[in-house]
């Protein structure tokens, strides 16, 4: 089978992605682990693209990139002195967490039917989803319209109350809250009277 | 030629599975965090990978996408202001000696 360049750069980047993802869970020095973090992220924001979702690819990289992933170097750094990257980094029971991932990995391939599923022009194997993305309407000049028609709808649903206008307050709610509860957690003892 | 979805739905798999080991075999509890933010991110490519192929209406998935990075970043600012905060009273962020809700 030939691959075309859409395959190509999905499975360099997927092979990018398993390979960086495993470096983070086994990687010994914790700040090494989470540069390999921030290549992951980037990573699935190229899958993002490849979907045609370019907001969310935005999205992943100021969100993930940028703030998640500076949240937890700082963390590293601030206690960083009690793990000095000496010593056994995995707990005793690590291999029961081998078993249960390999476990999880096989049932998740199972329920997708592979190899089989994996070969190109395979039916479909989801119900109720075809095997190929659905056709660009062709009310849409090219890809880029595509896209704003697509962004806009987004913008659309999530402030329309029949679609996520609640799901979308839900979520500022608890973002306010956890913003408040962590910095509450997180103050110095000694600053409260 | 095209992407089939079964391949995204492959690379989820592998990525959670990768957080699920993360998640059981760290001793640190950032490493711990990091394995969870993995599995949250293969979550949001099923999220995606489902919308593009169709069958969720234009804009549910990418809806629930957001949904989903906006409280992956709420509950980083929790975990990590809670692992700060025992390592000022316990000095460890060791998850196996933090096992008691009160000390």
């Amino acid at each position: 089978m030939s691959l075309d360049a859409s395959q190509f750069v999905f499975l360099v980047t997927a092979l990018v992605i398993v390979v960086s993802a495993l470096f983070v869970v086994t990687a010994r020095n914790l700040v090494h682990a989470a540069l390999w973090l921030i290549a992951t992220f980037a990573g699935m924001a190229v899958i993002f693209v490849l979907l045609n979702a370019g907001f969310l690819a935005l999205v992943q990289v100021v969100v993930y990139i940028g703030a998640i992933s500076i949240l937890i170097i700082f963390a590293i750094m601030l206690t960083r002195r009690v793990m000095q990257d000496t010593g056994p980094q995995t707990n005793a029971n690590w291999y029961w967490g081998a078993v249960v991932a390999v476990g999880v990995l096989v049932a998740a391939l199972t329920m997708l039917q592979l190899p089989n599923a994996l070969t190109l022009g395979a039916s479909s194997l989801v119900p109720g989803f075809s095997s190929a993305p659905l056709p660009q309407p062709a009310e849409f000049a090219d890809a880029a319209a595509f896209n704003t028609a697509t962004l806009a709808n987004l913008g659309l649903a999530l402030s329309s109350p029949d679609h996520y206008l609640l799901p979308l307050l839900l979520v500022g709610a608890l973002l306010a809250v956890a913003m408040v509860g962590s910095i509450n957690i997180a103050r110095d003892d000694k600053e409260r009277e | 030629m095209s992407i089939p979805l079964s391949w995204y739905l492959a690379l989820s798999a592998a990525l959670f599975s990768i957080g699920v080991f993360g998640v059981l075999s760290r001793r640190n509890a950032v490493g711990v965090l990091m394995g969870v933010e993995l599995m949250l991110n293969a979550v949001n490519i099923n999220l995606v990978a489902f919308w593009h192929y169709g069958a969720f209406g234009p804009s549910t998935g990418l809806a629930f996408a957001l949904i989903v990075i906006a409280i992956a970043a709420a509950e980083a600012a929790v975990g990590l202001a809670l692992i700060i905060s025992v390592y000022r009273r316990r000095k460890t962020v060791v998850v196996d000696d933090v096992n008691l809700m009160k000390f």
